[in-house]
């Protein structure tokens, strides 16, 4: 039997929007840096990024670079293309806890893998995925590959 | 100590539209459905639809989350003189049960005496299983809508998936779930599914987002449901038998929040239904606990969350969801807690929660399809998804 290994969804199938207030996430994904937004008062991160800070309802923002490294919170495995155009193929949403930022989520994909080795635990690392108007969008390989 | 109007609001009248398998309801339109569950609910209640003078909504008064729902609108259609309240719960499915809550509030300010709840559904134009993926992205939905989790169903089984892990949960106690609602669907008239099913047929069907298959799915499907509430004391006068609110919450934590929409949720409510803490408060309300349910009605849009409800509502403790499922409580006739006795949204039809309302009515007047012996309370919940939770505690006497 083939293994199977995980895609990203297509690219050109994938577009995200902006406001003033998550573009700097967007902006830095362009240079391939992760980074989340923290409260310059408290140091509270906060994702997705958001006006307040939930913590001190500060609005200061001090934009985090972090290493780009994750593990798998929980994750799917999906076999069937969302688009009725492309033909089915297999890719895996993962949940993934941000390192270098406490607290933090991000939904993402994990490409590159074979599911039956997927394990909640697994640690990750970012990768960068085309998509529509230019934008990159982080996506995750398991480590040691 | 227990809240001061338990029982002073009572459902009076409940009526509804068949229910069809998705699209086709058409040519209906929706306001057609609308006006038929409610002149329904009115002839159940022995009232003149010309009585009407409220409306308590949820799901921000949208039919199936892509038509609107307007008071003004139906008035005109049905000739309604006057009304008193409008209003709806926010967000989505998550207030069904809430909204016999709303529907009270009502009644107990002085605002309206006889008050509609309803709830439409059409799914030619969209289908909700696929919802996110169909709909565009805004700045807050583009941190999850890449990820190609594309419906609710997807989502939820990202938290399935932890609470196999967390807890040794395993897809034997989803498929109990699946076919405890089956076999109650089956001498059921109004079910849309009514073959029954075995655990063979579970365990072949397609993975539609690994560990959740199509049949952990709820039904795409078409229809309106109507509840009247009043006053008790103009219940006494009508037509059925009534059924008392003994408490109503909805709301919820931030710790839930967004819940699937953003997979946010604190360490300690990723796996769970997001309703531990309006449980709670629900059962202070009502002055009852778990014990007291004869049957539970529980929002199923995906068979996991029925068993992690299970845990929130304290009918086992938080990760023994699944050996409770499995132990067959769950069973009508045989279990300690017979569960979704209409079949659910798993097998009967989906008008976002309203089913389960309706059945527990006809559970507290007796004339259940699959009436639980002397069934005096009935607990019935609202969808766990973004907030408000709801929960709904109605009974006979």
């Amino acid at each position: 039997m083939m293994t199977t290994i995980t895609k990203a969804l297509p690219g050109e199938r994938i577009s995200i929007t902006t406001n003033t207030i998550t573009e700097p996430f967007w902006q830095a994904a362009k240079d391939k840096r992760l980074t989340v937004p923290q409260c310059s008062d408290c140091g509270t991160f906060r994702m997705p990024p958001r006006p307040y800070c939930p913590d001190c309802q500060s609005r200061a923002i001090n934009w985090v670079q972090l290493p780009g490294t994750a593990t798998i919170y929980s994750f799917a495995v999906c076999d069937r293309s969302p688009y009725p155009d492309v033909p089915d193929f297999t890719y895996l949403p993962i949940v993934v806890d941000l390192d270098g930022a406490p607290g933090t989520r991000l939904v993402s994909n994990l490409i590159d893998a074979d599911p039956q080795t997927v394990e909640i635990g697994a640690k990750v690392t970012v990768a960068w995925h085309s998509i529509n108007d230019s934008w990159l969008l982080p996506v995750f390989r398991l480590q040691d590959q | 100590m227990t809240w001061e109007y338990s029982n002073k609001t009572a459902i009076v009248g409940i009526g509804a539209t068949d229910y069809y398998p998705r699209g086709q309801s058409l040519p209906r339109t929706m306001y057609e459905l609308v006006g038929e569950a409610i002149l329904n609910a009115c002839d159940d209640a022995g009232l003149n639809v010309k009585q009407i003078d409220g409306f308590a909504y949820y799901s921000s008064a949208t039919a199936g989350y892509t038509e609107v729902m307007d008071s003004a609108d139906i008035m005109e259609m049905l000739g309604i003189p006057e009304i008193g309240f409008t209003a709806t719960l926010t967000s989505g499915g998550g207030g069904s049960a809430g909204s016999i809550g709303l529907a009270s509030a009502a009644i107990i300010s002085g605002d309206a005496n006889y008050v509609v709840t309803v709830m439409a559904l059409q799914q030619a134009k969209g289908r909700l299983g696929t919802v996110y993926g169909d709909k565009p992205s805004d700045p807050i939905s583009s941190f999850v809508q890449p990820s190609g989790l594309v419906g609710p169903g997807h989502l939820m089984s990202v938290i399935a998936r932890r609470h196999m892990h967390l807890y040794g949960t395993r897809r034997e106690a989803f498929a109990e779930i699946v076919m405890n609602q089956r076999a109650n669907a089956v001498n059921r008239p109004t079910a849309v599914r009514r073959n029954p099913l075995t655990k063979e047929e579970y365990f072949a069907a397609p993975m539609l987002a690994d560990p959740l298959c199509r049949l952990d799915f709820c039904l795409e499907t078409d229809g309106a449901v109507a509840v009247i509430t009043a006053a008790s004391e103009r219940a006494k006068d009508l037509k059925q038998k009534p059924v008392y609110v003994r408490a109503a919450t909805h709301g919820g934590r931030l710790d839930w929040g967004r819940a699937f929409a953003g997979m946010k949720m604190s360490d300690d409510y990723f796996t769970t239904a997001g309703n531990k803490s309006i449980a709670e408060r629900l059962y202070k309300k009502a002055g009852l606990g778990p014990e007291d349910i004869d049957v539970a009605l529980i929002y199923d849009h995906f068979s996991p969350m029925v068993l992690m409800q299970l845990e929130d509502y304290g009918f086992c403790k938080r990760g023994e969801g699944g050996p409770f499922v499995e132990s067959g409580a769950l069973r009508y006739g045989t279990g300690s807690l017979p569960v979704n006795t209409h079949g659910g949204q798993l097998s009967e039809a989906y008008i976002i929660g309203m089913t389960h309302i309706r059945e527990a009515v006809e559970q507290l007047r007796g004339t259940a399809v699959n009436q639980v012996e002397n069934a005096e309370v009935a607990l019935v919940t609202g969808g766990p998804a973004s907030l408000p939770v709801s929960g709904l505690i109605l009974q006979s006497e």
